[in-house]
C-alpha cells in the first residue's frame, strides 16, 4: 500500500499532464495552466528543503569535527545572516514591498559588497587554470587528440582579431582557408550536428524514463527496488 | 641556453599566470578597445530588432550571475539601448535569482542615463526574479500575471499602463535572453518560442553559446555569443546610431584584455606542443 498510492498518483498525474499538452479542447488547457502554477508554488518550497539540508549537512559535519570546520561555520554564518537580513529588510524602509534590491537595505550592500565580487573573483581565477592547462593538457598525442587541437585553435583564433588579420590577405578563390570563415564552418556544422545529435539523444532518453515513471517500471524514486 | 630548456620544457606555472595576469590587466588599464565586425548570427539578431514595428513588446530576461558579469552585462546594456531607442516596451525579469540585481544595474547605468525621458511603467518595467526555471516560462505562457501578481517593487500588476495588454507570452512580439547556463535561451526556445511561435533572441557566455547553434537560425532568430558577440553587437548598434560612439562600447574595450589573453593562450599551446614533440624526439 506504501508504494501503490505513490504509484498510482504518478500515473494518474503523469498521464494528465501528457493529454494537457496534446489536447487542445477544455478543461485541458486550461488544467494545464494551473497545475503549472502549482508546481510553482512547490517549486519555491524546494528552497526550504534546500536550505534545511544545507544545514543538517553542515552542521552535522561540524558536530563530527570535520577538518575543515571553519569553513562550515562560514557558510552557516553566511547562510543565517543573508537570511536574517533579507527577512527583516534591515537598513530600509519598512515597506519596501518585497524588492530586495532596494537603496540602503543591508541585503543590498552585502549583494554587492561581498557576495558579487567573490563570485566574480573565483570565476575569473578559472582563466588561470586554463591557460596553465591549455600548456601542459593540449597537446597533439594522437590522430583525436590533434583535430581536437586544430579545431580548439582555429576557435581560439577566430575569437581574436588576430585571427582576422592573419589571414585576410588571402585572395577570394581561397576564402575557405581564411579563419572567420572557417571559424563559422566549424561552429555551424560539426558543433551543430555533435549537438544535435546529443539533444536528440537526451531527449529520448527523458520520453523513456518519463515512460517508466509513469508506468510504475522505475521505482528507485520510492527509495526501493527496482522491478 | 638553460633558459631556453626551462622555457621549453618546464615552465613554471607561475610564469604562465603572471603572463595572463598582464595580459589582462595592461589592455584594460590603457583601454585597449577592439571593434569587430557583426558576424552573420549576430547582424541577423540585429535586424529582427530593427524590423519590430515601434511600440513592440519585448521581454528582456537577465539569466546569470556575478561570475560572468563582463560578459553578459554588455549585452544586456546594448539590447536595453536598442530597444529603447526604438521606442520598443521592456518588459525586464529573471529566471535567476541572481538575475534581479543585474536588471537594476542595466536600469541605474543605461535607462536612467542615457533615456532619462523614458517612463517606468510606459516604456520599461522591472517585474524582477521568480522561482520556477522552465516552469516559471511554462505558466506564464498560459497566464502571465497569475505568476507576476506586482512588479519588482510591489505595486499591483494592474496598475502599471503597459501591462494592461498582457495576459499571456503570446501577447509579447520577442523574447531576449541574457544567459549563462540553465535555464536560459534554451528553455525559453523550448517553452515559450517554439509553443507560441514567438521570436527569441539569445545574448549568452561564450561556453553557453556552442550549446545553441542547433536552434538557429529558425529557433532562434540570432545569437551573441560571449564578448565578442556583444562587441560585435554593439558595432552594429553605433554604426547605425552613432550616438552611442562613446557610451555603448563597454564589450569593445573588454575584448581587448581577451584578445590578448587568448593570443598568449595560443602561445602556450603552441610552446606546449613543441615542447612534447621536441621531448619526444630526445627520447
Amino acid at each position: 500500500m506504501k508504494k501503490r498510492i505513490p504509484l498510482i498518483i504518478i500515473f494518474c498525474v503523469g498521464t494528465l499532464f501528457v493529454l494537457a499538452i496534446f489536447l487542445p479542447f477544455p478543461p485541458f488547457p486550461a488544467m494545464e495552466g494551473e497545475v503549472s502554477v502549482w508546481f510553482d508554488i512547490l517549486k519555491g518550497f524546494a528552497f526550504v528543503l534546500g536550505g534545511g539540508n544545507l544545514i543538517r549537512v553542515t552542521a552535522d559535519k561540524i558536530r563530527k569535527g570535520h577538518p575543515d570546520r571553519f569553513y562550515l561555520w562560514v557558510t552557516l554564518v553566511g547562510f543565517f545572516g543573508m537570511l536574517g537580513v533579507g527577512l527583516l529588510q534591515l537598513g530600509g524602509p519598512i515597506a519596501s514591498g518585497g524588492d530586495f534590491t532596494t537603496e540602503g537595505l543591508w541585503f543590498r550592500r552585502i549583494y554587492d559588497g561581498i557576495f558579487a565580487p567573490c563570485m566574480a573573483a573565483i570565476f575569473s581565477t578559472l582563466a588561470f587554470f586554463v591557460s596553465s592547462a591549455a600548456y601542459r593538457a593540449f597537446r597533439a598525442k594522437n590522430r583525436e587528440a590533434t583535430v581536437l587541437l586544430v579545431a580548439a585553435f582555429v576557435i581560439l583564433l577566430g575569437r581574436t582579431p588576430l585571427g582576422n588579420s592573419l589571414t585576410a590577405w588571402l585572395p577570394d578563390f581561397l576564402s575557405f582557408l581564411k579563419i572567420p570563415w572557417l571559424f563559422e564552418k566549424i561552429l555551424m556544422y560539426p558543433n551543430t550536428a555533435g549537438q544535435r545529435a546529443i539533444l536528440i539523444g537526451i531527449a529520448l532518453g527523458i520520453i523513456s524514463n518519463s515512460l517508466r515513471l509513469i508506468l510504475g517500471v522505475e521505482r528507485s524514486y520510492l527509495g526501493g527496488e527496482r522491478s | 641556453m638553460n633558459i631556453l630548456k626551462n622555457l621549453l620544457f618546464q615552465l613554471d606555472r607561475r610564469i604562465i599566470y603572471v603572463a595572463i595576469a598582464l595580459a589582462v590587466t595592461i589592455p584594460l588599464v590603457f583601454h585597449f578597445a577592439v571593434p569587430l565586425n557583426p558576424s552573420p548570427i549576430v547582424q541577423s539578431l540585429f535586424d529582427a530588432i530593427e524590423a519590430l514595428p515601434p511600440e513592440s513588446k519585448v521581454i528582456l530576461s537577465f539569466d546569470y550571475g556575478p561570475s560572468t558579469l563582463p560578459e553578459n552585462d554588455p549585452m544586456a546594456f546594448a539590447f536595453a539601448r536598442h530597444l529603447l531607442t526604438r521606442n520598443h516596451r521592456i518588459y525586464m525579469m529573471a529566471l535567476w535569482a541572481t538575475g534581479e540585481r543585474n536588471l537594476d544595474y542595466t536600469i541605474e547605468q543605461v535607462i536612467e542615463k542615457e533615456f532619462p525621458g523614458k517612463v517606468y511603467g510606459v516604456d520599461y518595467v522591472k517585474l524582477g526574479y521568480k522561482a520556477g526555471d522552465e516552469g516559471l516560462i511554462n505558466t506564464l505562457f498560459k497566464n502571465f500575471k497569475g505568476m507576476y501578481t506586482t512588479d519588482g517593487h510591489g505595486t499591483n500588476i494592474n496598475d502599471i499602463p503597459m501591462m494592461k495588454e498582457i495576459t499571456t507570452l503570446e501577447d509579447f512580439d520577442m523574447i531576449l535572453n541574457v544567459g549563462s547556463g540553465r535555464p536560459g535561451t534554451k528553455e525559453w526556445i523550448q517553452y515559450a518560442g517554439d509553443r507560441g511561435n514567438i521570436p527569441i533572441g539569445g545574448a549568452v557566455t561564450a561556453v553557453e553559446a556552442l550549446l545553441l547553434y542547433p536552434y538557429y537560425p529558425r529557433q532562434l532568430k540570432g545569437l551573441l555569443g560571449g564578448l565578442q558577440g556583444a562587441a560585435e553587437y554593439e558595432t552594429a548598434l553605433i554604426s547605425k546610431y552613432p550616438q552611442f560612439g562613446i557610451t555603448g562600447r563597454q564589450a569593445q574595450v573588454y575584448m581587448g584584455p581577451q584578445a590578448v589573453a587568448h593570443c598568449v593562450i595560443l602561445l602556450l599551446v603552441i610552446l606546449g606542443n613543441v615542447s612534447y614533440f621536441v621531448g619526444k624526439r630526445r627520447k
